[in-house]
Order: structure tokens, then sequence, then C-alpha cells
């Protein structure tokens, strides 16, 4: 056996990956289906090895404003929701979006509205790409489909984050946070030194010791004008980001009459849908959305040739299809299947309604 | 080689860890795998199930409509999975609290009486760790040797004390199937 590979559920993977990107802090709220993140921090005790702090807040809007404060200071920090906590932190995400600090932050979503149910969910997805607070702002946002990514996600979260001064978001669900596969965790990196922080966050609020003027982290500019010059910045980095950053793994999408596209979870059990498909002469591919935010435009839009139809297939009631439809213009048959509030579907029901909604119709 | 398989039951008898352990037993084997529980608010007394896959080739998806193996440890258990065991497949119950059989004729179906043995042993604690001899005496998936250094993984050192007490309701499993 490689003694590099363990076993570990998709939550405890991505806390052990924090400590060993060499993270300063983690704040957060325990919520099912994530809890297992701050349990396994706590488990783990890395403020007695590397030195990372590891606070349970008193509430999801605390936890959000302790990350934002640390970001501000160009500290490596993170938290982890579900759902109904990620909606409280809300006013922070507006925030850090518009102090331009870089911070990682991860929903493990459950099914909604409301406090709702405790299963897998992706319905929290317009509020991740689309902005779920206030103001014109995007959150660079990466959808792991297993446990491996929750790990790599960590670091490539937090790489983005410090390359652009954005918000990166983890979008998983219940599925990839609580089942258990096999996993590669990374060499333990040392935490960011003061000097570091210096070099590569010459914004960051560390003490300017008399060798720079004075740093200000606020999102607050009464000046229309200065806040509209504001606004065009990030608008800036928002294209770079969508220019650069486009994520998508394709599945036998060169030779396939139709097209499944579908990320985190889903994208999982939609290609075992795929394989059932093929077992039966149906040719299926599968595009699967990294980013979601930058969604993956290009990739969609090259799988798509050629095919008689696309299926979106989503735990929401119709959020991800928007954003195929905008991809692909419209110039494709576009049908969706999902199932709602907390219910997976089987592989199954995926290839049923693939039959139902594009093959009998389309032929 | 490629197993699907689906262990439910009551929560508390140990559903979750003994898919564990198999999953454990998996990854010593250098196999791919995935574990996938139910969760909710249940713990003793509600269902409980778990969905493992033990496969030689990257599994796709950890959520399953048909199973080459179903271990059922109630009637509710059967009730449901019984029609989601593939044709030619296998499903092994506990005759305990089981009112109505299960009447398949297409599968293979194997009477396991589990529970009874751990009254025989006096350690209903072993109650999962018969089950798995059971199962892996009809199925060997993966061998003891395995089952057993997947455990000592997964046990802290101050419970190695309990892993031949484990390994005896192993054999004694064996012996049911």
């Amino acid at each position: 056996m490689n003694d590099k590979v363990t076993l570990m559920k998709g939550n405890e993977a991505l806390a052990v990956a924090a400590i060993r990107y060499g993270a300063d802090g983690y704040f957060g709220y325990p919520i099912t289906p994530q809890s297992e993140v701050l349990e396994k921090l706590e488990e783990e005790m890395p403020w007695e090895t590397t030195g990372m702090v590891v606070l349970q807040a008193e509430s999801e809007v605390a936890a959000i404003n302790m990350v934002y404060a640390g970001a501000s200071c160009g500290k490596t920090v993170l938290t982890s929701t579900s759902s109904p906590g990620f909606s409280l932190m809300q006013e922070g995400m507006s925030y850090m979006a518009a102090s331009e600090v870089p911070a990682l932050v991860i929903n493990v979503m459950r099914g909604g509205p409301g406090l709702g149910t405790i299963h897998p969910s992706q319905a929290d997805y317009f509020q991740a790409v689309k902005g779920g607070g206030h103001g014109d702002y995007r959150l660079i946002t990466l959808a792991p489909a297993s446990v491996q990514e929750m790990v790599d996600f960590v670091a490539l979260g937090w790489d983005l984050a410090f390359k652009y001064r954005a918000v990166s978001m983890i979008l998983a669900d219940g599925v990839i946070g609580q089942m258990m596969e096999k996993v590669v965790l990374p060499e333990q990196r040392p935490r960011h030194t003061e000097e570091w922080i210096r070099e590569n966050c010459p914004w960051a609020v560390n003490g300017r010791k008399g060798m720079r003027p004075k740093n200000i982290i606020t999102s607050l500019e009464l000046d229309d004008d200065k806040m509209e010059e504001n606004n065009h910045r990030f608008q800036a980095t928002y294209r770079e980001i969508e220019k650069n950053e486009q994520r998508c793994e394709l599945i036998n999408t060169d030779d396939c009459d139709y097209l499944i596209v579908a990320f985190g979870s889903m994208a999982r059990i939609s290609q075992k849908a795929m394989e059932l498909a093929a077992e039966e002469g149906i040719k299926v591919g599968i595009a699967r959305p990294i980013t979601l935010w930058p969604f993956p435009v290009d990739a969609i839009r090259k799988a798509a040739e050629g095919v008689k139809g696309i299926l979106s297939v989503e735990l929401s009631a119709g959020q991800l299809i928007e954003d195929i439809k905008l991809a692909t213009e419209c110039r494709y048959p576009v049908d969706i299947f999902h199932r709602l509030g907390g219910n997976v579907p089987a592989p199954d029901e995926i290839l049923n309604a693939l039959k139902e909604k594009l093959i009998k119709k389309l032929g | 080689m490629k197993e699907e398989i689906v262990i439910a039951g009551f929560g508390g008898q140990g559903v979750l860890s003994m898919g564990k352990i198999l999953a454990y037993s998996g990854l010593m084997e250098d196999k791919e795998v995935t574990w996938m529980p139910s969760y909710g608010p249940e713990q003793r007394g509600g269902t409980a199930n778990v969905t493992v896959i033990v496969s030689d080739e990257r599994i796709s998806s950890p959520i399953l409509n048909m199973y080459d193996t179903a271990v059922v440890l109630n009637q509710q258990s059967l009730d449901k999975f019984e029609k989601m065991v593939k044709p030619g497949g296998v499903l092994i119950y506990d005759s305990y609290g089981i009112k109505t059989a299960p009447a398949r004729s297409d599968i293979n179906v194997y009477r396991i009486d589990a529970m009874e043995a751990t009254f025989e042993l006096n350690n209903s604690k072993a109650y999962n760790m018969v089950v798995l001899g059971a199962l892996l005496k009809i199925d060997p998936m993966v061998t003891i040797d395995n089952v057993l250094a997947g455990l000592k993984k997964t046990l802290p050192e101050r419970h190695w004390h309990l892993l031949p007490m484990n390994e005896a309701a192993l054999r004694r499993g064996m012996e049911l199937a």
C-alpha cells in the first residue's frame, strides 16, 4: 500500500489541507453537513505545530468578519459553513470583495431555502456565482467532485485569491463533504512570514514601522467618482480572471450525441449514467465545470459542437441551466433534470431523464 | 474487479463502521474505494445505510441504484434494498426481527443468524464484525488479514486490546455463512 494514500471524508481532508497549506487562521461556526471541518481542525491542534489559529466564533456573522480582519492583514485565512450560514455571511463577502482582500470561503451546500434539510443540494449556485451580497462583485468559485479535489482546491483557491486579491470559494455539497475516498495529502508548507506578506501584499495593514505610507482597508468610499473608479478596477480584475482561470473537465465529448453538463457530486453521478447509456449504445459526453465562476464558456461551447441536445443535471431548480444557455447562446436544445430539497438522484434517474427529455424529442 | 455494496440496518448496529472497515481493507489492497453514508439526525434506532464501492478502476458515482451485494439487517432495509440487487447478485440478511423473508429467485440469498451468534458470544458490540465475517466468506473481496490491518489503522492505540475479540467475531461470522 502506498503510505501517502489515506482514506478520508471530504470535510476532514479539506481541514488537513488548510493546515498543510500553511493557513494562519480558521474561523467558523458548526453546521451540518460541514461540521467535520472544525472538528478535524480541533482534533489536529495545529496551534501547537504550525501556530495556526482555530476559533469557533459565536456566529457566522462574526466568523466572516474575523476572516475579513485576518485577510486585511495579509494573513492566509478561511471559514467554512453550509447554506444557511453562508447567507449570514453575505454582508462580509460583499465587504471583502469591495476591500479587495484575499480569502477562502467554503460552502458545503444543503437543501434549502430556509433552514431546509441537512442533505446535499446545489441550490446556492446563483448565490455563489452571481454574488449573494449587494453590489457588483464576483467570487472565484471552485466546484470539487472528489475528496482529492477538496484538498487540491484549498491550495488553488488561496493561490488565486492572493494572485487577484479576490475571495475564492469552494462550493461543495453534502455528498462531497461526507463521503470518504482515497486522498493524497500535500506536504506541510510553512506559514507565510511577515517578510513574505510585506513583499507580496503591499496593501496589507500589518504595521508600517515608518517604512511606507499608511494602508487603509475599507469598503466605504463616499465620493461617487472614486467609487465608480473602484468598480471599474474590480471589473477589470474580473475580466482578467474570466480570461485566465476558466477550468472544465470534458469526458467523452469528442464523439457524443448528447451532452450532460453537471458539477460536483452531480458530475460523478452523471458519469455513471453515461456508463449505463453506453451499455445501451447511447453516446453521452459530460462537461464538468470546475470553475463555476468564471464559467468555462469556451470549453462548454467546444463540447456542445455537433450535439443533438444538452441536459443540465443539477440539485437546483434551474440555475446551472441559465449559464449553459448563455454559454451556448441558445444554439442547442437544452433541458434540465433536477432533484430538490436534499434529495439526490441515482444514476438511472438521470439516464431516464435523458431519454424522456432529449432522446424522445430529438431522436 | 468492482464490488458495489450497500449495508443497511438500524443506527447503532455498526453499519457505517462496518462499511468503513471494508473501505480501509480495500485501501490496504491498493484498490479504489468510496464510502458514502446516509447521514442524518438518526442515531440509535433510526435506519442507516452506507454504500461502499471497491474497484480496480476509477469510481464514477458514489451513489447507486443497483448493487452487486446488499447486506440488510432489519425489515425496513430488506424492503428497500431487496429490489435493488442486480440479477445474479447477493443478498445477505440477518433473520433476527425479519417477518417477511426475501422472495426473489434471480439473486443469491443468504440468511445469517448473526444476532443470535452475538448472544452466544455474549458480545453484542461485535455484531457488525460477525456480519462482516459472513459477508467476506460469501464474497471474499478483501482478505481477512487486510481487514484486521485496516481495523488496526482505524482504531486508536488505546483500543488495540479489542483486536483479538474482533478477530474472533469475524471468524464466527465466517462459520455462519
